[in-house]
């Protein structure tokens, strides 16, 4: 290096120096207020909208709203399809990890891509599948009929849409786990004499406790706030196969904003709720999965 | 698929729960997803051909195919900043923005749909001021495209956070004592080290963007020609109990996410195994 | 090029990892930045590369050459930096990696694609890797990656080469080969080098000049001849090779352990104080029997004659260990067996005396 190229010696200003992998001052704060800018715009705006059409006729009008008997029914329903779906759907997801995660056979990755599949399904098509299958005009719909049992437009298709749409939740949040964990403490368990059961209460249970909680809680979110699939097989008759995002629905379509609105927000609270609990639960995970992998994973 | 283990293993319940896997697997997805295609093959192939080339059909191909590939690029650009911010940069409230990235996941789609649209209503929130600019929001294919922004945004953010998080600063540092501005660092050493992360985040962002309905159906006008989506097309036609037509158009929807699905797959082995040629 | 460091304090947090260091490498030098993990030889190398900033201190500054380089981005100060983990860029082939900085320099500066190409393979050639050019990190060993990571750092045309614990990651046998492969390389094209290592046999085998670091100081800094024999204080005593500590007391020019007595003519004052005796296992001897002379009398306990020198284990009588290293030749003549009584015999010793100036 020449002397003539180089800088005057002069006195360090902190201001003007940075460390090699930082961003200009300038670029960060503009990064961060187009971010903060983007999110506000796309996500704080709409919620605050929900809100405020809400309560734009007082709490009054609000309360009335939640508490009509057509709301009502309708967040019965919807208590009961995810008091349906979500059980099924966890019981599916154990045994499905346990499984994939503790054995090895033929076909496995398949089978994980097929349990993704209603992931890659559009809500409207998940719903249609079920109206081909159960319909009037469908594959079983005559021989239903002829029995006298009702499931399209009915609550048996309402809770089958939402297991559908619902179906990966818990499966794909345990497979990974699972698998990470391995098989060394089963082995264990099993030498120092416990059953089948046993081992699985007490060893696998407790190791997986926040992802079963992460999945059902995404499980649940979804399963409450179904709209797509559920529109397409409830028939929306009111009082009978509303549930609470059908609910909505009809009454925006009624020009009733205040009352969609407000019964809008009962989903939004939930929606709220359900941020907070994945945020906790998230970080308890991702312990979880951090002591799993300092050991080194069984065969499996 | 093979139902004996292949390692013989001493643990026990491989046979029930692999049984009640594929059984479960087989009713609630398997079964009802081939009714869909028997149906559609039974259509025969110039029949299902006319449905599905039907102007009205393949206008709402072009708004949809066309709208969720611009809110997927968008959030590619903006769905990059936000998770570079979120993982390099400390600023206040940035926790509680982080976990607000998945209210999109979390909202129930009917209520993001009459959110934004009160907002993007010629009286709404903010509609009330693109008004006067002669910028239509709801009811166009722009409002369209807007909904599909909120819905697309935390794929991309989502996968490319942990992306972001593993770079390790030493191939910044590296680039940057051989000589290569931010700019170039950026560019040439962190950009194709996040690129697949980035495309799959995109190819989510879109395949969600292609099959959504609730969020869209109230912003959208739904307009046969201008401003209707496929998927809402797929509802009227099985409202008006043309189950031919909706099955068809279906089909083809269907067929377009497996693409997408198995793109996305491809991309994360692509990820997990580029340059790993043989040693 | 030269380097000097005036003055550096760099505190992260509340741990403070330099402390007002001062340093000069010479024109053409080897130094190695010697020092346990935590001393601050890898931030001093960092802040010599302008990747990391010092604190704030009007007094503190970095020359190159004599002409001040601390305002000056990393970038521009022409260092080759070599990464202890390598820091390859993975989805690079290997001559990408070693022509990435030469095509990320504007426009202006950039040699054309022959000349890069021709730079490259000529580095390919310095480092012995003709036929990698085309292959990514992932499908090379260790040993080939960091001389890949070399060749990087030098494709730049450095003026000067920093190396932060660059075998720390590689097996024994192989940092043999690349620690003799670097001297000659370096004795080749002469480019001040720093080196920083946690490796006493590293630092004493390629440095010029070693400076033992601990705490965010400079312990001592002289040729390897130097801080090997003749030890600043104890912690580079301690830090360079394997020593016997003894406690002993000083008076009237004499070191006194037990009945032994060492010429210690740095301390004349009749007052007696406390002092630390240390005795290197080359330098001490084992006779069979007491012949008058101060002696320290011992047990053995593990005999290893395995190695160019016998490694002897004894214990004294207040329990402490003794390691003496013995010449096979000698270990012959003695024919030392465990239990055996024996007295330990000083040819030299170091004694410290705590908070004592000269």
């Amino acid at each position: 290096m020449s002397a003539a190229v180089a800088p005057p010696i002069t006195r360090v200003n902190p201001a003007t120096v940075r460390a090699a992998t930082d961003e200009p001052l300038g670029v960060k704060i503009l990064l961060v207020t187009v971010s903060v800018l983007f999110l506000g715009l796309f996500l704080v705006v709409p919620l605050a909208a929900v809100f405020g059409e809400g309560l734009r006729k007082g709490l009054g009008a609000y309360w009335a709203s939640v508490t009509d008997p057509a709301a009502l029914a309708a967040i019965k329903l919807t208590l009961i399809t995810a008091g349906i779906a979500v059980p099924l759907n966890l019981v599916f997801g154990v045994a499905a990890a346990w499984a994939i995660a503790k054995f090895n056979f033929r076909g496995k990755s398949v089978l994980i891509t097929l349990i993704d599949l209603p992931f890659a399904v559009s809500p409207v098509i998940s719903g249609l599948i079920y109206v081909l299958l159960f319909g009037m005009q469908g594959w079983l719909g005559p021989w239903l009929q002829s029995h006298g049992i009702q499931i399209i437009f009915a609550v048996p298709g309402i809770v089958l849409a939402t297991i559908f749409v619902t179906f990966p939740f818990v499966a794909r949040e345990l497979i990974p786990l699972m698998q990470a964990q391995g098989t060394d403490e089963e082995y264990a368990a099993l030498t120092l004499g416990a059953s089948g059961w046993q081992t699985f209460w007490r060893v696998t249970l407790p190791n997986i406790k926040w992802g079963v909680l992460y999945g059902v809680i995404l499980c649940n979110a979804r399963a409450m706030g179904e709209f797509g699939a559920v529109s397409v097989v409830s028939g929306h008759i009111r009082g009978k196969t509303n549930t609470v995002p059908l609910h909505v629905e009809i009454l925006y379509n009624e020009y009733n904003f205040v009352a969609a609105f407000a019964v809008a927000s009962l989903l939004t609270l939930l929606a709220l709720v359900t941020l907070v609990v994945k945020t906790i639960v998230e970080h308890r995970l991702q312990l979880e999965l951090k002591e799993s992998t300092q050991t080194p994973s069984g065969e499996a | 698929m093979s139902l004996v283990a292949r390692k013989r293993n001493v643990l026990p319940g491989f046979g029930p729960t692999l049984g009640f896997t594929l059984f479960y697997l087989g009713v609630i997805v398997l079964l009802p997803l081939s009714a869909l295609f028997l149906k559609s093959a039974g259509l025969g192939w110039s029949q299902f051909w006319k449905i599905v080339t039907e102007p009205r059909v393949v206008a709402s191909y072009k708004l949809t195919f066309g709208a969720s590939l611009i809110a997927a690029l968008i959030n590619a650009v903006f769905g990059l900043m936000v998770a570079w911010t979120l993982v390099r940069y400390r600023f206040p409230g940035k926790k509680v923005i982080d976990a607000l990235v998945d209210l999109p996941f979390a909202l129930p789609t009917a209520v993001s749909g009459i959110a934004l649209t009160a907002i993007y209503a010629p009286n709404g929130w903010i509609g009330q001021y693109l008004e006067p600019l002669g910028i239509k929001v709801a009811f166009t294919p722009l409002g369209i495209t807007i909904a599909l922004i909120f819905v697309g945004l935390p794929f991309v953010v989502r996968t490319l956070q942990p992306a972001i998080a593993e770079l390790e600063k030493e191939h910044e540092e590296a680039a940057a004592s051989l000589g290569a501005t931010r700019f170039h660092a950026f560019t040439r050493v962190i950009l194709p080290a996040i690129l697949p992360a980035l495309l799959t985040g995109f190819a989510m962002a879109f395949a969600r963007a292609l099959g959504e309905y609730g969020s869209v159906v109230f912003i959208a006008g739904n307009m046969p020609m201008k401003t209707e989506i496929t998927s809402l097309l797929i509802v009227t036609k099985l409202e008006q109990y043309d189950y031919p037509g909706a099955t068809a158009i279906a089909t083809v929807m269907l067929m377009a996410s497996f693409v997408l699905l198995l793109t996305i797959n491809m991309l994360q082995y692509w990820a997990g195994h580029r340059h790993q040629g043989v040693a | 090029m030269s380097i000097e460091v005036k003055h550096i304090s760099k505190t992260f947090g509340n741990f403070t990892a330099l402390h007002d260091v001062s340093l000069r490498v010479n024109d053409g030098e080897l130094v190695a930045l010697l020092g346990p993990s935590g001393s601050g030889k890898t931030t001093l190398l960092r802040i010599i590369a302008g990747l990391e900033v010092a604190d704030p201190n009007p007094a503190s500054e970095i020359l190159f050459d004599d002409s001040s380089v601390t305002e000056r981005p990393v970038g521009q100060r022409r260092v080759g930096f070599v990464f202890q983990h390598y820091a390859l860029f993975r989805h690079m082939t290997v001559f990408e990696n070693i022509a990435f900085g030469l095509r990320v320099r504007p426009r202006a500066l950039r040699p054309s694609k022959a000349e890069i190409r021709d730079r490259v393979h000529q580095l390919l050639k310095l480092v012995q890797l003709e036929n990698f050019g085309g292959r990514y990190p992932s499908q090379l060993s260790g040993g080939q990656r960091q001389r890949v990571a070399l060749a990087r750092a030098l494709a730049v045309e450095p003026k000067v080469l920093l190396l932060d614990e660059p075998f720390g990651a590689l097996d024994a046998k192989v940092r043999q080969g690349l620690r003799d492969w670097l001297r000659k390389l370096h004795d080749e094209i002469h480019l001040t080098s720093v080196l920083v290592t946690h490796d006493q046999e590293e630092a004493l085998e390629v440095a010029d000049r070693i400076v033992v670091m601990n705490q965010g100081r400079i312990e001592q800094d002289g040729t390897p001849e130097h801080v090997f024999h003749q030890p600043a204080n104890p912690f580079v005593m301690e830090f360079l090779g394997q020593v016997n500590v003894f406690q002993g007391r000083v008076r009237r020019g004499q070191a006194l352990l037990g009945e032994m007595a060492i010429e210690y003519p740095n301390y004349e004052a009749d007052q007696e104080r406390e002092a630390m005796v240390y005795m290197r296992p080359h330098e001490l001897d084992i006779k069979r029997s007491r012949n008058g002379v101060a002696s320290l009398a011992a047990r053995v306990v593990r005999v290893n004659p395995a190695g160019s020198v016998a490694k002897v284990n004894l214990r004294a009588g207040d329990g402490q260990n003794i390691y003496v290293d013995l010449p096979l030749e000698r270990l012959q003549e003695l024919q030392l067996a465990h239990g055996d009584e024996v007295y330990v015999y000083p040819k030299n010793a170091r004694v410290f005396v705590p908070d004592y100036v000269i």
